[in-house]
C-alpha cells in the first residue's frame, strides 16, 4: 500500500462505521468522502498549503467521536433540524477543493443549526461551545454549523473551540447573511498546544448586508483557518484577525474576500505574534469580479516577531477583473520599536515589562474591535496573563 | 559630594564619535545650561545620561549619588531619579498614557521604598500636576503621546516629570517647536519643580528658553567637547553675537546661508 493509501485507509473504516441518516444526508456523505479520497491530504506542492504541512494529522490515527457542544441563545433564535436544512447545508461551503471540507462532510452527523428570523434583532449572542475532552485515543470531531440569518436581522455569533491532550478538530460553519442583516461572527480558538485545528468558515453575504468576522487564534499545535465571504451588491465585510503563536505551534490563515456584486467594501486586518521557533502564515485572496464595479477593498496584514527563530510567510493575492475599483493591500512584519521601548524604560519600567506592554498594544486594536464585552474582557486577560508572565 | 560627576566621557554612534571628552560637575540643586549648536552633541549627552543603547560610551566615567551611572540599565537610572524628557516624545499606540503613568510611578515609589498609590490616590495626584501643566484631562486616556500636537507631547513630557519627581531632570530641546504661549507653561511647570535636592540639566539650541528657566551655570558646547562654561550671562552673550562669536560654525546657520 502507498503512503496515500495507507493514510485514507484508517479514515475509509471510521467512516463505513457511522450510523445512517437520511438518504440526502447520506448522498453527501458518499460524494464528499469520495472527493476526500480523490483529493488526498494535500502537500505542501499545492500552492493552497505551500507552507503548512499536513504530514502529523495524515500520519496520526483518530477515533471518530461526535463533537460535544454547548449551545446558549436567545428565545428568539430558532434551533433547525436536519430536515430543516437541506437546501442549505453545504451549498456555501463547497467540498471540492478543500479536502478538510470534504472530510467534514464525509462525517456529517449531529448539525448545529439556527435560524434568526427577518427582520428579529438578537440582543444576545449565540454561543457555540467545542470542547474536547482528553481522552486515552485521540479523537477526530467534524463540529459542522449552519446560520440563516433572515433580510434585516441582526445577531451574533460566538464560537468557542478547546480541549483537552491530542486530537483533531475539524470544523465547517457556513453562514447566510440575508438582504440587509447585521452579523458579527466570533471564533475564538483556543484549543490544547498538542492539537490539530482546521477551521472553515464561508459566509454568503446579502444584498446591503453587513458582516464581520473576527478570528483569535491562541492554541493548536497546528492550525489552519480557512475563512471565506462572499459579497452581494452594496454589501460590507470586515476580517479581522489575530494569531499569537509560541514554541513549534503552527497556525495558516486563509481569507477569500469574493467581490461577486458592484458596490461592495471589505475591509481585512490580520495581526500575529510570532515567538519561539513558531511559525504562521496568513494568505488573503481578494477577487473583484468583472460585475463587481465600484469596489472599495482594503486589506493589511501585521507582523511582530519576537524571535529570531519564528517564521511568518505573509501573501496578499488581488484577482481583479473590473476596472473601476479601489483596492489597497499591504503587509508588515516588524520587531518590538527599540524607541518605544527606550522610552517605557527610560520612566523606570522593567525591560522585559517594558516589551510584554508593548506586545499586547499591538493586539490592542483587534481587541478593540470586539463588540461583545464579555468575550473582550476575557480575552483582555488571556492576553494580559500571557504577555506578563516574565514581567514580574 | 555633587549629584552627578562626568569626567572625559565618550561616546559613538555607529563610526562616529561625537562626545569627545566631556567634563561636567552638578550639585544637588543646580540648574545647568547646555548649549550649542546643532551636531554639537547635545542631545547625544542627554540620551547617554539616560542609558539610551544606541550610544556605545567609548571612555570616562559618570558617577551618580556615588554610584557607576555607565554600569546601570535605563529602567535602574530612572528609579534612582534620572529623569530624561525627550527631545522627541514616541507615539505609543495601544498603551494609555494613564497605565504607563502609574507603572512608570508604582516601580519608582517601590524603589524608593514607598507604598504602591492605589487608582484613587494616583488619579488626584495626577490631576494636580494636570493642571499645572494645563493640560486636558482626556489626553490621560490616550494611547501614549499618540495623536498629540507637537506642543502637547512637550507639555507630556514636564507634566511626567512632575509625576515622577526626579532628582536629576534632564531637558532635551523642551522648547523645540513650542510658541511663546506653550513655551511659557513648560517653564512654568518646570519652574514649579524647581527644588534645593532637585538638579536640572537644560539642554537647548536658543537662549529663548533661558528667559524663562534662568540657569545658574551655562555651557557651550561645540563638535563633542564643552569649549566655555559660564554664570547665565552666557546665555546672553551668546544671544547677541551667535555661536560664531565663539568662533564656533552653527550647522543650522551655514545650511541656511546656502
Amino acid at each position: 500500500m502507498t503512503a496515500v493509501a495507507e493514510q485514507i485507509g484508517q479514515w475509509v473504516n471510521e467512516f463505513t462505521r457511522q450510523s445512517p441518516s437520511a438518504p440526502w444526508v447520506e448522498q453527501l456523505r458518499e460524494a464528499a468522502f469520495q472527493r476526500f479520497v480523490d483529493l488526498g491530504f494535500p502537500t505542501t506542492h499545492n500552492e493552497e498549503w505551500r507552507f503548512t504541512s499536513v504530514a502529523p494529522v495524515a500520519r496520526a490515527t483518530f477515533r471518530a467521536a461526535a463533537a460535544d457542544r454547548l449551545l446558549h441563545f436567545a428565545e428568539s433564535v430558532q434551533e433547525l433540524e436536519l430536515k430543516d436544512i437541506e437546501a442549505y447545508l453545504a451549498h456555501y461551503a463547497g467540498f471540492g477543493q478543500n479536502p478538510f471540507v470534504a472530510l467534514n462532510t464525509a462525517f456529517l452527523g449531529q448539525v448545529t443549526a439556527f435560524q434568526v428570523p427577518r427582520g428579529v434583532v438578537v440582543e444576545q449572542p449565540i454561543e457555540i461551545t467545542c470542547e474536547v475532552p482528553d481522552d486515552a485515543e485521540p479523537v477526530a470531531v467534524h463540529p459542522r454549523t449552519l446560520i440563516l440569518v433572515g433580510a434585516n436581522a441582526q445577531c451574533t455569533i460566538v464560537e468557542t473551540f478547546k480541549g483537552q491532550g491530542r486530537y483533531l478538530t475539524n470544523a465547517v460553519t457556513e453562514i447566510l447573511v440575508g438582504e440587509g442583516a447585521v452579523v458579527d461572527h466570533y471564533k475564538i480558538q483556543q484549543e490544547s498546544v498538542s492539537a490539530f485545528h482546521f477551521a472553515t468558515m464561508q459566509a454568503q453575504v446579502g444584498r446591503s448586508a453587513n458582516f464581520s468576522s473576527h478570528s483569535i487564534s491562541l492554541g493548536g499545535a497546528l492550525a489552519r483557518n480557512d475563512a471565506g465571504v462572499v459579497l452581494s451588491e452594496g454589501a460590507e465585510a470586515t476580517l479581522n484577525g489575530l494569531y499569537i503563536v509560541n514554541g513549534t505551534q503552527h497556525i495558516d490563515n486563509h481569507t477569500v474576500i469574493d467581490h461577486a456584486k458592484p458596490h461592495g467594501t471589505s475591509h481585512e486586518l490580520y495581526k500575529g505574534i510570532l515567538d519561539g521557533k513558531a511559525g504562521a502564515v496568513f494568505n488573503g485572496r481578494i477577487i473583484v469580479r468583472k460585475d463587481a464595479q465600484k469596489t472599495d477593498s482594503k486589506q493589511t496584514n501585521k507582523n511582530l516577531v519576537l524571535s529570531d527563530e519564528a517564521v511568518i510567510n505573509t501573501k496578499p493575492e488581488l484577482q481583479i477583473l473590473a476596472d473601476d475599483v479601489r483596492c489597497t493591500h499591504g503587509a508588515t512584519i516588524g520587531q518590538l520599536d527599540a524607541e518605544s521601548l527606550f522610552y517605557l524604560r527610560s520612566r523606570g519600567i522593567g525591560k522585559e515589562a517594558a516589551r510584554s506592554l508593548l506586545t499586547y498594544a499591538f493586539a490592542q486594536d483587534i481587541v478593540d474591535r470586539i463588540k461583545v464585552q464579555s468575550l473582550k474582557d476575557s480575552l483582555e486577560g488571556i492576553l494580559f496573563e500571557k504577555f506578563h508572565e516574565h514581567a514580574h | 559630594m555633587s549629584l552627578l560627576e562626568i569626567k572625559d566621557l565618550h561616546a559613538t554612534v555607529g563610526e562616529r564619535e561625537i562626545l569627545k571628552g566631556i567634563d561636567l560637575t552638578v550639585n544637588a540643586g543646580e540648574v545647568h545650561a547646555i548649549m550649542g549648536p546643532n551636531g554639537s552633541g547635545k542631545s547625544t549627552l542627554a540620551q547617554v545620561l539616560a542609558g539610551r543603547e544606541l550610544y556605545i560610551v567609548t571612555g570616562g566615567t559618570v558617577t551618580y549619588d556615588g554610584k557607576d551611572l555607565l554600569a546601570m540599565a535605563p529602567e535602574d537610572r530612572a528609579r534612582e531619579g534620572i529623569f530624561l524628557a525627550f527631545q522627541y516624545p514616541v507615539e505609543i499606540p495601544g498603551v494609555s498614557n494613564m497605565y504607563f503613568l502609574k507603572a512608570a510611578l508604582n516601580t519608582i515609589r517601590k524603589n524608593r521604598g514607598l507604598d504602591e498609590l492605589d487608582a484613587f490616590d494616583f488619579l488626584n495626584l495626577v490631576k494636580e500636576k494636570m493642571k499645572l501643566m494645563e493640560m486636558d484631562q482626556a489626553l490621560l486616556s490616550r494611547p501614549v503621546n499618540t495623536g498629540f500636537s507637537g506642543g502637547e507631547k512637550k507639555r507630556n513630557e514636564i507634566f511626567q516629570m512632575a509625576v515622577l519627581e526626579p532628582r536629576l531632570a534632564i531637558l532635551d530641546e523642551t522648547d523645540s517647536g513650542l510658541d511663546i504661549d506653550a513655551l511659557r507653561t513648560v517653564a512654568g511647570g518646570v519652574n514649579a519643580l524647581r527644588a534645593p535636592e532637585r538638579s536640572m540639566i537644560v539642554v537647548t539650541h536658543y537662549q529663548r528658553l533661558l528667559n524663562y528657566i534662568v540657569p545658574d551655570f551655562v555651557h557651550v558646547l561645540s563638535e563633542g567637547r564643552i569649549v566655555k562654561s559660564g554664570g547665565k550671562e552666557l546665555a546672553l552673550e551668546l544671544d547677541e553675537s551667535g555661536y560664531s562669536g565663539l568662533g564656533i560654525e552653527d550647522e543650522e546657520e551655514t545650511v541656511t546661508k546656502v
